[in-house]
């Protein structure tokens, strides 16, 4: 018991109990769901798309003074290569075949955060053009309240993405 | 040149056309009929002591149930050599709004025309491309228009209609823990 012993190939062997052999530490056993959330949810890559004037929020959150890298958070170009979209100001109803089209064309796991009064419920435009809540369009995943939010909420919107991720189930599997 | 002199001369050329000048404030505007609107903007930018080389906004007004003609569009003139202002407003009748379109004078004019067309309706003959350019191209009525609902026409735009029928066939794809 607790004997260090190598093996043929070079591999530490430690024997925990009599005829049962493991291999000796730097080894950390966890469940594939913690393993996959921890790595998605640590480098969420944001799609660069930015309706209205919470996109101005948006760019100063992602800009030096907040310093969005350093959660691992770098926008993108392109849908393809992101993993979440923040749907910043006011989806009027022209520009949300093209909002759902974006969403349509980003990889899964996906998600949606609505940033905004406007994003989030119409706002103070309920009116002919705009659509009442992006949720109508397509799934939100966090809300974020706010005319426009602070660089703060954003954070805080980002935060609570990443516990929704932490606490996801199984949703590396091909299963569903 | 002061703008009362500007009214002068407009005067002088043109005395059938000018139906009412206001002052207000220093600021002076003319109501003008709109048959001959082409002609004295025209005017207005090739006198060398007037010189309006600058069509600074054009935009439309609806005067519904205020005025007996329904229609106005305003032209905000001014002239960088002369710095001087002057705005001219047009008559345009309500039934089958439209007015000679101003683009051969100023070229700026033309997405201004435009957005007046998609808001109100009125047309601009002779524009190069009459076109809206705010709302969708098959988009019904002209939302800027007093007699227009706040929230849109009962039946709801086609292309919306499509995207949200796309977000109800997508749902069943959408994760669920």
């Amino acid at each position: 018991m607790g004997l260090i012993t190598t093996d043929t190939t070079g591999n530490q062997l430690v024997e925990v109990e009599e005829g049962t052999v493991i291999m000796a530490p730097n080894i950390i056993i966890t469940s594939m769901d913690k393993l996959i959330n921890w790595s998605r949810r640590s480098s969420l890559w944001p799609m660069t798309f930015g309706l209205a004037c919470c996109a101005i929020e948006m760019m100063a959150t992602y800009a030096s003074h907040n310093d969005l890298d350093r959660m691992g958070i770098i926008p993108r170009g392109s849908p393809r290569q992101s993993d979440f979209m923040f749907v910043a100001g006011t989806v009027t109803k022209k520009m949300a075949q093209i909002v759902r089209r974006v969403y349509d064309q980003m990889p899964e796991p996906r998600y949606v955060i609505s940033v905004g009064s406007c994003a989030s419920s119409g706002g103070i435009f309920n009116t002919y053009s705009t659509v009442q809540g992006c949720d109508s369009i397509l799934p939100v995943d966090v809300y974020i309240p706010g005319c426009p939010p602070r660089p703060e909420a954003f954070i805080d919107g980002i935060i609570k993405l990443q516990e929704k991720i932490k606490h996801e189930h199984f949703r590396w599997s091909r299963w569903r | 040149m002061e703008p009362l002199e500007i009214v002068e001369k407009i005067k002088e050329i043109f005395p059938a056309e000018l139906l009412d000048t206001k002052e207000f404030r220093g600021q002076v505007s003319i109501t003008l009929g709109k048959s001959r609107i082409l002609e004295i903007c025209g005017y207005l930018r090739d006198k060398p002591d007037l010189h309006f080389d600058y069509l600074v906004d054009l935009c439309g007004m609806d005067y519904l149930g205020k005025k007996e003609v329904r229609f106005e569009v305003v032209y905000n003139l001014y002239s960088m050599k002369h710095r001087h202002r002057i705005r001219l407003k047009a008559e345009v009748s309500g039934d089958g709004p439209a007015i000679d379109s101003v683009t051969p004078v100023w070229r700026g004019a033309d997405w201004h025309e435009r957005e007046v067309y998609d808001m109100f309706g009125i047309v601009f003959n002779g524009h190069p491309d009459l076109r809206r350019v705010l709302m969708p191209e098959n988009w019904e009525g002209h939302p800027l228009r007093k007699d227009y609902p706040l929230k849109g026409p009962e039946k709801e735009w086609q292309g919306f209609i499509e995207v949200l029928d796309k977000a109800e066939r997508f749902r069943e794809f959408e994760w669920h823990d």
